[in-house]
């Protein structure tokens, strides 16, 4: 066991942990911070995406300590002052979900996705998205929250935006 | 679905005792529910099987066993069922809220607490809307005229007179009015209610019918949901149990004296059982990893040699049942088809967290039969029924894969020997290799045609993969359609969603496909000429001229299927366009498919539960198939286990029929059953390839793309 200092939605926690130990686990059992999900542990569902600095990354295949120095957003730091961001906004307008439990893998990549490209092509978004498992099958309406949140009427502007 | 029958699917998720009486405990109730008033009456029997002596099981039938008003109006239901993804904790509360007249946003539902609510069999078999819609829909109604009645009594009027709405009861002569909560504070009402529940119908249905959104969506987008495996007791440690080298193995010998040297490491045994308890799960995992074990694992037939053994397990003897009739037929057809061995693969893999206080156990675990496992719990620890309770937050779903408590046992087993509460989850390796599968299956069809299209002898066997949806919905004069069993399948076998209609319809509809090209006819109008079932004609035509049939030839490089059937009072007709390129790779194009189950609760949650079946249904089609070999699973991992992915997701268009005038049936499962056959189909009209077995792509089961193979 080792301290370990991480940067996670705008605020610095100490723990201990393990060494080699996934950021995943350090996340949802020392930290309480369980919105990012355990879905295969091997990189292949994207239930466990969160944001090194605004980059999906999967944290079941990330070491906690190569983390120390990025600053981590799970889904627990998007909504700010009880005011969802717009991809947040957009799953719930399109219904895209069923149990949810990819829910916040997919909201976490999609915010990843339309950082980099704010109006993604569909190969954009396929590329981004590939990764990210639903099993109930709710991929249609994902994609078309993402279409909403980059193009639809909702407000998607300053701190309603993840920070990295 | 007849009782037997839903006792019989009961019996296929490896419960091996009957379920045990359980008599709810209505002081421990009334305490739990805290303050506020109960609404206690007698209500109408026989809304659901409720009314019967269900296995033991005589469901309350006081209206106050199901739902409670407080004094604020807050209400709050209790219902057995239990919310996997398919939308009825909001669904549910818009049948309630419909009939008691009360805001929907003021119904809170209590599912799955098995300290707190009737009851139940279980989430399956597609019940919750056509058996607890109605029982909650009368209980509803009961409370509803015993608040009239009440206000009726305190303003001295005629109950006709007043007015139920939005959880206010109002006099419009006097505009007097009372809030349902203010009614029942300081008085208990009871009351007896006769007859037959009138319930409100569908088509003035103001709450239920719309397409109210997820009730707690926000909590999902904001990962604050707590799931199974979110779940946190004070002091909680974590665990880890030692899987076997492969199925029906025996151990020989174990060493865990590297596990027990680690700090903070438990190691628990108990016969065959080993497992661990650390304070976090990387030193459990590593903990395990330490553990020295030798099995002894009895050879076991591959998958290799699944079919040949299962037909001769279960019985094909290749011999007809209906000669004669056969004989008779201008055209005749014999062919195979085949179904893999599949996984449910739930995103959240089995989870549980256990807690003995004072000699109560207390889980909390993702599970489709919160009372199945809670008598799992009592038998496997030699508890009385009140000993146990299992609480089933809403779970990252299970598509029928869920309605066992090994891992709820596992984690009490722990917690037992930790003496403190235990999590265990189960890794996606230990979910695709010690869950259950569905089962793999042959179906033999045999038929007789004329050459003017008309249907005249039918024989359908299925071999293992169940008996559901095994009728054919087409006339024909002569037809034998039999179920056989196969006693010593290799893979654990269960539930599935659609499970046996799957390939029952998968069988069907290609082999009526087969006849259609046989004769020469246009596939939809071969079908409508031997159907008289109008909920199943209307669905075909709906899809299919939705989808614009027959304006297009099929072409080498683009092919149009189509298929559709009936099971479990849902209707439902897909078409399918599928694109092959140079390569032969296969990709689906686009699919409509209709669906009519009558009268819709949530057109928006009901969209959402037949697309998903869809894009599920394209794993089971093209790619998904469990691969095993010696007592072990080969391919336990999403990396080799292939499943459907945006990529592979075509352009979807659901088309809904809404019958106001029939009840409303379930919806989570036969959405699935259509999309294969269309599939290959159409793959058939572009190639003049006819696939037989799912999954239908060569390279099954790993991540090649799916490919249109050759006979
Ligand atoms: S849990 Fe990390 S990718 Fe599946
Ligand atoms: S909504 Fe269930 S896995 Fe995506």
């Amino acid at each position: 066991m080792a301290d370990l200092k991480l940067h996670v939605n705008g605020a610095e926690m100490q723990t201990q942990a393990a060494e080699d130990e996934p950021l995943l686990w350090v996340l949802r059992n020392r930290l309480g911070l369980t919105g990012t999900k355990y879905g295969c542990g091997e990189g292949q569902c994207g239930a466990c995406t969160v944001l090194l600095d605004g980059k999906a990354t999967r944290s079941c295949l990330t070491p906690a300590s190569a983390a120390v120095d990025a600053k981590i957003t799970t889904i627990e730091g998007l909504e700010q002052q009880g005011r969802l961001t717009a991809v947040q906004q957009a799953f719930l307008e399109e219904g895209a979900m069923q149990c949810g439990y990819c829910t916040s893998g997919m909201v976490m990549a999609a915010t990843a996705l339309l950082r980099e490209h704010a109006h993604p092509s569909e190969e954009q978004v396929m590329e981004a998205m590939n990764g990210n498992m639903c099993r109930c099958g709710t991929y249609p309406r994902i994609a078309a929250a993402i279409r909403r949140a980059a193009w639809g009427t909702v407000e998607k502007k300053g701190a309603a935006y993840a920070r990295g | 679905m007849p009782v037997d029958e839903l006792m019989k699917e009961a019996e296929l998720h490896e419960v091996r005792d009957r379920i045990r009486l359980f008599e709810l405990d209505r002081r421990e109730f009334l305490r739990l529910c805290g303050g506020g008033l109960l609404v206690c009456m007698s209500a109408v029997a026989g809304a659901q099987e409720s009314g019967r002596n269900f296995g033991g099981h005589a469901l309350p039938q006081e209206v106050s066993a199901w739902i409670h008003i407080d004094a604020d109006g807050k209400v709050t239901v209790f219902t057995g069922k239990v919310e996997i993804g398919q939308n009825i904790r909001t669904s549910l509360a818009q049948s309630v809220a419909e009939e008691l007249r009360a805001p929907f946003a003021s119904i809170a539902m209590t599912m799955g607490d098995t300290d707190l609510v009737p009851w139940d069999m279980g989430t399956f078999g597609s019940r919750t809307t056509p058996t607890m819609g109605p029982q909650l829909r009368t209980m509803a109604m009961t409370a509803r005229q015993m608040l009239v009645e009440a206000a009726a009594q305190r303003w001295k009027a005629d109950p006709a007179s007043l007015i139920a709405e939005d959880g206010r009861v109002t006099n419009p002569a006097t505009s007097e009015s009372l809030g349902y909560g203010e009614i029942t504070r300081g008085e208990k009402l009871v009351a007896k209610v006769s007859g037959d529940p009138t319930l409100t119908p569908a088509t003035e249905w103001k709450i239920a019918g719309t397409a109210m959104p997820k009730v707690n969506g926000r909590e999902f987008v904001t990962g604050k949901h707590t799931y199974p495996s979110d779940v946190v007791r004070p002091g909680m440690v974590f665990g880890k149990v030692l899987r076997a080298a492969g199925y029906n193995a025996t151990l020989i010998s174990v060493d865990t004296s590297g596990a027990e040297k680690m700090p903070g490491v438990q190691v628990v045994r108990d016969g065959d059982f080993v497992g661990v308890v650390a304070d976090d799960v990387w030193t459990a995992e590593q903990a395990l990893g330490k553990i020295d074990a030798k099995w002894n694992v009895p050879a076991q037939i591959s998958n290799a040699e699944l079919f040949a053994a299962l037909k001769k397990g279960a019985g094909d003897d290749g011999q007809t049942e209906i000669g004669a009739a056969l004989a008779s037929a201008e055209v005749k057809l014999e062919k195979t088809y085949t179904v893999a061995y599949i996984a449910h693969a739930p995103l959240e893999p089995r989870a549980a967290v256990a807690e003995w206080t004072d000699g109560k156990l207390t889980v909390w675990t993702g599970t489709q039969r919160p009372f199945g496992v809670k008598d799992e719990l009592a038998r496997a620890f030699r508890l009385g029924a009140g000993q146990v309770r299992v609480m089933m937050p809403d779970m990252g779903s299970g598509y029928g894969g869920k309605h066992t408590g090994e891992c709820a046992v596992e984690a009490a087993r722990l917690a037992k020997a930790a003496g403190k509460p235990v999590k265990l989850v189960w890794t996606r390796e230990e979910e695709f290799t010690w869950a259950y599968f569905r089962p793999a299956g042959v179906m033999e069809i045999r038929s007789g045609v004329q050459r003017d299209g008309t249907l005249v002898a039918w024989e359908h066997h299925n071999y293992n993969s169940g008996p559901s949806a095994i009728g054919t919905p087409y006339k024909v004069a002569t037809k034998v359609e039999r179920y056989h069993e196969w006693r010593e399948a290799p893979l654990a076998q269960g539930s599935y969603r659609g499970l046996a209609a799957t390939a029952n319809h998968f069988a069907r509809e290609t082999h009526m496909d087969e006849l259609a090209h046989e004769l020469g006819m246009d596939p939809l109008e071969f079908r409508l000429k031997n159907l008289d079932d109008a909920r199943l004609r209307a669905v075909f035509e709906a899809a299919a001229e939705r989808f614009g049939w027959g304006k297009e030839k099929s072409t080498a490089q683009r092919g149009f299927g189509v298929a559709g059937g009936t099971e479990k009072g849902g209707y439902t007709a897909a078409c399918a366009e599928v694109e092959i390129d140079a390569g032969k790779k296969v990709r689906i194009r686009r699919v409509v498919q209709a669906w009519e189950s009558g009268a819709v609760v949530n057109p928006d949650g009901l969209r959402n539960q037949i697309m998903g079946a869809m894009v599920q249904a394209i794993g089971g089609a093209l790619f998904e198939q469990v691969q095993f070999a010696h007592g072990k699973v080969t391919n336990p991992h999403f990396a080799e286990y292939r499943v459907p992915r945006f990529r592979d997701t075509p352009e979807i268009e659901v088309v809904l029929i809404d019958r106001t005038d029939l009840p409303s049936a379930g919806a989570g499962e036969t959405g699935i059953v259509a999309l294969a056959p269309a599939v290959g189909n159409a793959i058939f009209a572009a190639t003049g390839v006819r696939l037989r077995d799912m999954p239908m792509a060569v390279g099954a089961g790993n991540r090649e793309q799916a490919v249109a193979g050759s006979e």
